[in-house]
């Protein structure tokens, strides 16, 4: 431990608290909803790559991880730092794009782990799925971007 | 499976009974020597011992112990708790400190130097721990392993023994809770369990995708997704541990001298 700890501004930190629980976050909503609860997504499809499995597998298992170390990283930085809000949410929107873009992209299309959904002309759900990524990244962006405005420039992490 | 088949299998469950009653034994003897030495040996860690030995013979013994040996989907929830719930609950018993403190300094001190060893060190890496323990199941479903254990006491002996240990192996090189030889940083045993995971869920695609030969395949499928989801679960309290010691190492308690105006209310 680091003896005295000021109370600087955790800038990196909060950010990648965010990041991380909003991975996670997206995670889940995408388990939950979009495998259980409306069972568009398959379990397993017969056209993933062998490569798709292990890739698919650590980027779930990743992300997993990410929430619960997002959490903990929040609970840290709220002890021992101040931090800006706004830059905790902007990280979770960062997060929350862009797993959906990856999910949108490598997932679905480049390595075939499942589609959005089955027996149905795909491009309008693709092009949704992807969408709402860029959109999710969009609002990321515009709150770092304000947040990074508004910051008077404290040292610290 | 024919007639003498089951009852070696009969046998086997019965060893898997005296083997829970003798290491409790063992863990109550051992509790009275080091109150001897020591400040009386925590009440709850007998408790963690006798279920965490309880839910690892649960898998062989009993109806889950039964219905593993017919069937895939009952098998796999044995192999959840054999291989992953039990060691976590065996690792907060501490056995290894108990042992340390209930035998004399000299037997103590050439334990602690196995440990400390090169072997020791190697086999508590946390990445060698997770190829022995996620590999090893590799190797079961993945080759012809699974059909000859049912046909193999032997085997079945090795195999379930190897599950065990493996995922004890495996648990304490990620949770510093008992005696441990050698530290890895919390970054590097985050890696391993990130990807120790990831693999675990991938084979239970691959289960899913090819079941072992004598499984139908339905029951193949829901085994493999009981394989997918069960160690979510698992690996969630894993995960959870980690990143808690995490924060009690890098967060201060209250009433250290920092002057926080953001300190949370406890």
């Amino acid at each position: 431990m680091k003896g005295k700890k000021r109370p600087v501004s955790a800038r990196r930190k909060i950010m990648l608290s965010g990041v991380l629980i909003g991975i996670g976050t997206m995670a889940l909503i995408d388990e939950i909803i979009f495998h259980q609860l409306l069972q568009w997504h398959h379990f397993f499809d017969f056209d993933t790559t062998q490569f798709g499995i292990f890739s698919d597998g650590l980027l779930n298992s990743f992300a997993l991880f990410a929430i619960v170390a997002g959490i903990f990283l929040f609970a840290h930085v709220t002890r021992l730092h101040t931090y800006s809000r706004m830059r905790w949410y902007a990280g979770i929107f960062m997060g929350l794009g862009g797993f959906q873009l990856f999910d949108g992209i490598v997932s679905h299309k480049l390595l075939r782990i499942h589609q959005i959904r089955y027996n149905v002309d795909l491009l309008p759900y693709d092009i949704a799925w992807i969408t709402s990524a860029l959109l999710l990244l969009a609002v990321g962006a515009f709150l770092w971007y304000r947040t990074r405005k508004n910051d008077p420039p404290v040292q610290g992490d | 499976m024919e007639q003498h088949g089951m009852e070696h299998f009969h046998m086997i469950q019965d060893a898997a009974l005296v083997l829970v009653l003798v290491m409790t034994l063992g863990y109550l003897m051992a509790m009275r020597v080091s109150g001897r030495k020591f400040k009386r040996w925590p009440r709850h860690r007998l408790f963690l011992w006798v279920l965490g030995l309880l839910t690892a013979a649960s898998a062989l013994a009993g109806p889950l112990g039964d219905a593993a040996h017919e069937n895939f989907v009952a098998h796999m929830y044995g192999h959840l708790l054999l291989g992953m719930l039990a060691p976590i609950f065996l690792v907060y018993s501490k056995p290894m400190t108990l042992l340390l403190r209930a035998l004399p300094a000299g037997d103590a001190r050439l334990i602690s130097r196995a440990l400390n060893s090169a072997y020791g060190k190697f086999i508590t890496n946390p990445f060698v721990a997770s190829i022995l323990n996620i590999g090893g199941l590799y190797l079961i479903y993945m080759t012809d392993l699974y059909v000859w254990m049912h046909e193999s006491m032997l085997l079945f002996i090795i195999i379930h023994l190897h599950v065990f240990l493996a995922g004890y192996l495996f648990t304490i090189s990620l949770i510093y809770v008992d005696v441990t030889s050698h530290r890895y940083a919390y970054w590097y045993r985050a890696l391993a369990l990130i990807a120790a995971l990831g693999f675990h869920k991938a084979l239970s695609k691959l289960i899913y995708q090819s079941p072992p030969p004598t499984v139908p395949t339905a029951e193949g499928r829901t085994g493999a997704m009981v394989m997918y989801y069960g160690g979510d679960v698992v690996d969630l309290i894993l995960i959870i541990i980690l990143c808690y010691h995490w924060y009690k190492k890098e967060t201060p308690a209250q009433g250290t001298e920092n002057k926080n105006t953001k300190m949370a209310k406890t």
